[in-house]
């Protein structure tokens, strides 16, 4: 059989590359790629020399995003007692543990018979942030307004899933007390079965 | 004798420590480049706590070289199952060295005259007795000629490595780094040849002594401007033959895994990744040698600096000495950094495109380029100029 020399030939596709000469010439588009990356490079290191930041990127653990959506659902917080005790609103009732779809949640209860408002309470509050998957389903369960998620993430950077359990000291943290839903009767007014108003 | 025998082991260790400093600068360089080319922040955790503080040194992410030397020296040392274990244990070596042996041979420095730079000492400077040595290892008049010999081994590394490792993943990417290399080594040495029918020598001393002077009153006789084309034929062919992308084909890391050096692992796959980072400053210093003047700047002689015009500014010895020695190594780092602005630029070649660039593309415009300079060189001599 004779040698086709057009055999080898490679088929034409309907979206062929079709370069001009200049782009052939090779080394002006060469040049014209050098000059973006390298104006890049200089835009950000110009930004960096003077003290700005010079990347999209940010330093994940260090650095939070300031723009999370105000209804983010990130970080579990307990909310406080507005009586300034600083105790949890949480009455250890188990709703959040119980629909929480990852388990996540464990609560031991511990009963106080000296505060007769409020004899029940979690004398241990866990949540695994390993395992959690922000669901907010906790926060709809609480039939207390106990528990609550803020905006920003929580900071679990760990190197074993250990140390990725945030306690009840922790999510006692949030500071902003005076906007939560539950009153309480102040300690001369109200009896052993006083609730909401 | 003595006093040579100072002289050249303080220059052989002047460059074995520019050789390493260079090789683990330029990792973190290339890092940290690359990520401000991509407006990311780069390499920035390793760090150095001061004992017995908790102040720690980041120094932004310099100490990352350090921790992967650490981590290359502690990961097992893996060993294939290889019918020729000699020659896979040989392979980093028969890489590693070349590389540095081509820097013997490179001046860094113009003229060191000891007695002068210790002046202010008259027992060391009588005991040098005025001797000068040109500030270079080894000032052969064979130099480029030991460039392109010493280069031209770690072919045989690469290839060694690929043959010995037992795995069809080295052997492809010894194959690929053996056509690409002998192909780009060839390119490289026709586009020097211009440079050598313009000098007339390969000393490579004689050759930047030669690049000292001025072009039409104002451009340094750099090799640069008298071979343009030259320049920028045998850059591309230098970063062919380092195998850095985009010529990067022998260890295509998403077709060959890591190529040649795929079972390496440890110090051994380290000395692969240093020579190839050492390699970059050689390319530097080879360019800069060629084609930059190596260490002068224009208009500075020996003695300081003759602006035109006559407006003379004199320098001490040591003053010049230091300066030639700082502008090598400065013009070697922007050449170094180029490489790297390359190498994150442009995409990988595919195989047949890249031999087809180097006999198709290159290899005619470096024999035209040859060929239009001696014509060129032939005519100026005919005139008599």
């Amino acid at each position: 059989m004779a040698y086709d020399r057009h055999a080898h030939r490679r088929k034409e596709y309907w979206n062929q590359p079709t370069m001009g000469v200049w782009e052939r010439l090779y080394l002006p588009e060469i040049m014209r790629g050098i000059w973006i990356t390298g104006g890049v490079f200089m835009r950000n290191m110009a930004k960096w020399m003077t003290g700005r930041k010079g990347a999209l990127t940010s330093y994940y653990p260090e650095e939070t995003r300031f723009d999370y959506a105000a209804g983010n659902r990130g970080k579990h917080v307990l909310t406080q007692r507005a009586d300034g005790s600083g105790k949890p609103q949480c009455i250890a009732c188990n709703m959040c543990a119980t629909v929480c779809p990852a388990k996540v949640i464990e609560i031991d209860a511990a009963f106080d018979p000296s505060d007769a408002v409020h004899p029940k309470y979690p004398a241990r509050f866990e949540i695994d942030y390993s395992r959690c998957i922000f669901c907010g389903l906790c926060v709809e369960a609480c039939p207390e307004d106990a528990i609550r998620m803020v905006k920003e993430v929580p900071d679990v950077t760990a190197r074993d899933r250990h140390a990725m359990w945030i306690g009840k000291e922790e999510l006692l943290t949030w500071k902003p007390q005076s906007d939560v839903a539950k009153r309480y009767p102040g300690p001369g007014r109200g009896g052993a079965g006083g609730g909401r108003s | 004798m003595i006093q040579d025998l100072v002289v050249y082991l303080v220059f052989i260790g002047y460059a074995i420590a520019v050789l390493m400093g260079f090789g683990i600068i330029l990792t973190w360089v290339e890092r940290k480049q690359s990520a401000v080319m991509s407006d990311r922040i780069g390499a920035n955790r390793a760090y150095i706590r001061i004992p017995f503080t908790q102040v720690k040194l980041i120094w932004w992410g310099l100490f990352h070289g350090m921790a992967d030397g650490m981590k290359m020296l502690l990961k097992e040392d893996f060993k294939p199952n290889s019918y020729d274990w000699y020659a896979y244990a040989v392979a980093p070596w028969v890489v590693f060295t070349p590389v540095l042996l081509v820097f013997a041979v490179i001046p860094f420095g113009g003229t060191l005259v000891p007695s002068e730079l210790f002046s202010g000492f008259p027992a060391v400077a009588e005991w040098f007795a005025g001797k000068s040595y040109p500030m270079q290892i080894a000032r052969l008049d064979a130099g480029l000629l030991i460039v392109f010999a010493f280069g031209g081994m770690t072919i045989i590394g690469a290839m060694l490595a690929g043959w010995s490792s037992s795995n069809k993943f080295s052997l492809l990417g010894a194959l690929r780094a053996g056509s690409q290399m002998i192909s780009y080594e060839l390119i490289m040495g026709l586009t020097v040849l211009g440079l050598i029918v313009i000098y007339g020598t390969v000393d490579l001393t004689d050759i930047v002594e030669q690049q000292s002077g001025v072009l039409f009153g104002f451009l340094p006789a750099w090799g640069v401007f008298l071979q343009p084309f030259a320049a920028t034929l045998f850059l591309a062919a230098a970063i062919a033959e380092n195998k850095r992308i985009p010529f990067d084909l022998p260890e295509a890391e998403s077709e060959l895994i890591a190529g040649y050096f795929t079972e390496y692992s440890a110090m051994k796959m380290g000395l692969f990744m240093f020579a190839e980072f050492i390699e970059i400053a050689i390319i530097g210093a080879l360019f800069t040698t060629l084609f930059l003047g190596g260490y002068n700047l224009p208009f500075m002689t020996d003695n300081g600096f003759v602006f035109p015009g006559n407006h003379v500014v004199e320098m001490s010895h040591g003053a010049v000495v230091l300066t030639q020695m700082i502008v090598f190594l400065a013009k070697v780092f922007l050449l170094c950094s180029f490489q790297i602005l390359i190498r994150w630029t442009l995409p990988r070649f595919r195989y047949d495109q890249v031999l087809r660039f180097a006999w198709k593309f290159m290899f005619p415009l470096a024999l035209a380029n040859l060929v239009v300079t001696v014509v060129f060189v032939w005519a100026l001599r005919a005139m008599g100029a």
